[in-house]
């Protein structure tokens, strides 16, 4: 008897993108070459393939080709261009308009923009059957539309899809673009930066509906600029730079044990409890063996932070059982508002950086603002330096401003827009002209920007260069405490790694303490000393931050940490003073 | 078009080949992408036909040897040549000396109608974007009041006060734009008072007055150029009808209007004292359509 052995075809049918050499480009823009050259890439079904790369890398109008929706006048070309094996180069926008929905559905990042406001979730997921014809009549629609919510975990689908898009929380909004994006059963779902702007727990929920299509069969492109979010749930990575391929294969190979220079820069760039006290720009890979069993692997060396002033037993601020409630609307009357601040009570020493974490809607923005003196609360006080802060008239707090700084999360729209670098940064300074000039050359010295700056105007600027423009103007009050609000969280890593560099290289040269909000537990275990886990209005928790990440005692906390996606290393944490030089973290292979 | 310069603009700041070193250097700015289109052919003639239009109200004399207001009964209703280039009229005036002499009232008029809206818009609008309640219901029920006449009517009722006369034309013409102004305005006042730069002016510290000596009213007077523009044509477009009425100067000035006005009789017989002043107007108004169009286009982004 003779045993054939079992030959495993490729279905042709399995191969839904083959692409080969494709580049994209607009008519005389960027100097006539491409915006995208030379990109390969191939899905098959039940496989999820990432797109990583920082803003502008490419990623997004690479995936939206895959649609035909690059942009008007883009100009697309490739070697080959196969999709479910037929050539998309010759597709007239009709053969597109077909293949939208029912072979590749796009799930974009922002579902309140994204979602019509004037229609119901439920005619919104509608819309792509009948669009296509693929299912005829009202009762067989809707009786779809129910079973696609419940399949990407909407609870109360009936009723759910009678409502708008503005009624639903984040989450569901999210997972109604993903109904939407797959109600016609697609076999390719695009998903374009789906969880960026959702909370981590929410986050981990949408993950979580995207893996299951996934093993359901469908192929999923997932474009994210977070390697974490995409370690949890891709089978192969592309990392694309300026519109190329840097750095491709198998998740595992490319997160976990990262060749190539640029993946590491961008994977030793994020922030985490290994980075704290270190630099994260100044973060390289260096060959080492690990301590004892002699491996060859690679370390992450960082440089560490100049010594921190000690900080003295001062309080700089005190908040003493904050409350605060917004004044509800009539019409939405039907649940009883919470407060959005409830007895909330912290003190912050001099020197010491303090950090907030919660998720949207915990409060940490209201209570940023009352300790920014621009809300007044309703129950409690805040000390700045001792002397009542909150509670008083405007005029009295005039004179302490200068002590409380203030780091907004969008820099530029906090600078008048007629100002040029010089105007925003003098406006917080005092003293003649020819004094005030050399300081702002000083501060922007300070911040990495020279001389050169005075003259820009913000917006001609790139993010990274606002926020240290921001942060000169923080500094120019030479304040005992400043209030960071999400100062990083529009950045990309490598940015945001140079900008935390920057503030807790000031904060320990000059001593300043820092009240640090982020919904980024990462960046708050990096930079801060002290945590506040925000929930609902009340601190749940609270200590330093190593205790309160390795150790939480609330449920809350825990299941906040839990939800964060970490790539998990392959890295052992190696024990001792890996680093030779007398300046490192280390994790190794 | 809009929609198809914006993403190459993003997408070659974003190609910057380093990753956003801290000293780099955007290369494309607003500006940039809007300078080329800045001049289109329609743009490009209305702003020459605007500049002659200044020198025409400046120095009529230097477009024309004949005088407006003295003409040769003998000559009257000549059709055009290349002596009257428009002809004349009735009673043997030059058209053309009276409609170039024509501009410097209209413009005036126009021009002085605005001011007056403006500055009472300006001062309103901006006592209505307080956050004043009480401020805000009074100014903006002023502004409902005026508009709820015809803008010809409340000119005609504020003429009827105050008399004919160049100046009261001016005035009423002013009074009738005043709600138009003072809305955007208003609206322009409470987009800047709630903008982050404000607040963050509070954590510098400034007082009040400070804040909106140098923030908020420097903010809110860059919309001012770009709604008077628009609006200039509507304003001189009403002046003309006023004085068509016979509400405005008084024959025989060479205003538009009242050129219009006095054409009236013999257009049976005669075209070219009527057409002539008519395009003078319609012209006017489109060239500065135009412009303002084009200002409001340039200003878009940055206003708020």
């Amino acid at each position: 008897m003779t045993d054939k052995p079992y030959l495993v075809i490729p279905q042709p049918d399995d191969l839904l993108i083959d692409i080969e050499g494709l580049s994209i480009g607009f008519a005389g823009a960027n100097g006539g070459t491409p915006i995208v050259r030379n990109f390969d890439l191939t899905i098959r079904r039940g496989e999820c393939v990432a797109l990583v790369g920082e803003s502008g890398s490419g990623k997004s109008i690479t995936a939206r080709s895959l649609l035909n929706l690059s942009g008007d006048g883009a100009e697309v070309d490739a070697d080959r261009f196969l999709i479910k094996g037929r050539n998309a180069l010759q597709f007239r926008e009709a053969d597109w308009r077909k293949l939208r929905g029912t072979v590749t559905g796009l799930v974009m990042q922002d579902a309140l923009v994204s979602l019509d406001p004037l229609r119901t979730i439920g005619q919104e997921v509608g819309e792509v059957l009948s669009a296509h014809r693929t299912l005829r009549g009202r009762h067989t629609v809707a009786a779809r539309v129910t079973d696609v919510l419940r399949k990407v975990g909407i609870p109360d689908p009936e009723h759910r899809a009678t409502q708008y898009a503005h009624q639903l929380s984040g989450g569901l909004r999210q997972r109604a673009l993903i109904a939407s994006a797959i109600a016609a059963d697609p076999d390719l779902i695009i998903a374009d930066e789906p969880t960026t702007s959702l909370d981590v727990t929410v986050q981990a929920q949408v993950l979580a509906v995207l893996a299951e299509r996934v093993r359901e069969g469908a192929g999923l492109l997932l474009i994210s600029h977070d390697l974490a979010v995409v370690a949890g749930i891709a089978d192969r990575v592309i990392v694309m730079r300026d519109g190329r391929i840097v750095d491709s294969g198998a998740t595992a190979d490319v997160l976990r044990r990262p060749r190539h220079p640029y993946t590491r820069q961008l994977l030793a760039a994020i922030p985490s409890a290994d980075s704290k006290g270190h630099l994260l720009a100044s973060a390289r890979f260096d060959v080492a063996s690990v301590e004892g069993d002699g491996a060859v692997g690679s370390v992450i060396v960082r440089e560490r932070l100049p010594v921190r002033k000690p900080s003295d037993e001062a309080l700089v601020l005190q908040v003493e059982g904050i409350s605060k409630r917004y004044v509800q609307r009539r019409t939405a009357g039907r649940e009883p508002s919470l407060p959005a601040l409830d007895q909330v009570s912290f003190a912050v020493k001099a020197g010491e950086v303090v950090g907030i974490v919660g998720e949207s809607g915990s409060g940490k923005s209201t209570c940023a603002k009352i300790v920014l003196g621009l809300l007044a609360p309703d129950e409690g006080e805040v000390r700045l330096l001792g002397q009542p802060w909150s509670g008083v008239a405007e005029a009295e707090r005039r004179a302490l401003r200068a002590r409380l700084q203030y780091i907004p999360q969008d820099a530029l729209s906090s600078f008048d827009p007629r100002y040029r670098v010089a105007d925003v940064i003098a406006e917080n300074l005092t003293g003649d002209a020819r004094a005030k000039r050399d300081r702002i050359v000083a501060l922007l010295d300070q911040v990495g920007l020279n001389a050169g700056h005075l003259g820009r105007y913000p917006r001609s600027l790139s993010g990274g260069q606002r926020q240290r423009v921001s942060i000169a103007r923080a500094l120019a009050a030479e304040p005992d405490i400043i209030v960071c609000d999400e100062p990083v969280s529009a950045l990309d890593v490598s940015i945001q790694a140079q900008v935390l560099d920057l503030l807790s290289e000031l904060q320990a040269r000059l001593g300043t303490a820092l009240l640090f909000i982020s919904h980024d537990l990462g960046v708050v275990q990096h930079i801060a000393d002290r945590v506040l886990v925000f929930h609902r209005g009340r601190i749940v928790e609270s200590g330093p931050v190593d205790q309160v990440f390795s150790n939480p005692a609330d449920d809350y906390t825990r299941a906040l940490l839990s939800s964060i996606p970490a790539i998990e290393s392959a890295f052992v944490r190696s024990s001792a003073n890996a680093a030779t030089a007398g300046l490192s973290t280390a994790r190794s292979v | 078009m809009n929609i198809q310069t914006r993403p190459l603009a993003d997408l070659s700041v974003a190609l910057d080949p380093q990753v956003n070193p801290p000293g780099a250097v955007e290369p494309v700015t607003t500006a940039a992408v809007i300078a080329p289109r800045l001049l289109s052919p329609g743009l490009a003639i209305s702003l020459a036909f605007l500049f002659v239009l200044l020198l025409a109200a400046a120095f009529p004399r230097a477009f024309t040897q004949f005088d407006p207001l003295i003409g040769d009964y003998a000559l009257g209703l000549k059709p055009p040549s290349w002596k009257h280039l428009f002809g004349t009229d009735r009673l043997g005036r030059d058209v053309f000396a009276r409609t170039i002499h024509g501009t410097r009232y209209s413009l005036l008029i126009g021009l002085g109608g605005m001011a007056i809206s403006l500055a009472f818009g300006i001062v309103l609008g901006i006592l209505a974007g307080q956050r004043n309640r009480f401020l805000d219901e009074a100014t903006s029920r002023v502004f409902d009041v005026l508009s709820s006449f015809p803008g010809v009517l409340l000119a005609m009722l504020v003429v009827t006060f105050l008399g004919q006369g160049m100046l009261n034309i001016a005035i009423a013409v002013g009074i009738a734009g005043i709600p138009k102004f003072g809305r955007v305005i208003r609206a322009q006042t409470q987009l800047v008072r709630d903008a982050d730069y404000v607040t963050h002016a509070v954590v510098y510290g400034l007082g009040r007055w400070q804040i909106f000596i140098r923030h908020v009213l420097p903010n809110v007077l860059v919309a001012v150029p770009v709604i008077a523009t628009v609006y200039i044509g509507n304003t001189i477009l009403a002046v003309s009808g006023l004085s068509f009425l016979g509400l405005g100067p008084q024959p025989p000035t060479p205003e538009w209007g009242v050129m219009l006005a006095e054409s009236r009789d013999v257009l049976r017989v005669a075209w070219w004292p009527g057409v002539f002043p008519g395009l003078a107007i319609t012209l006017t108004v489109i060239a500065f359509t135009l412009v303002g169009n084009a200002i409001q286009k340039r200003f878009e982004g940055r206003l708020a």
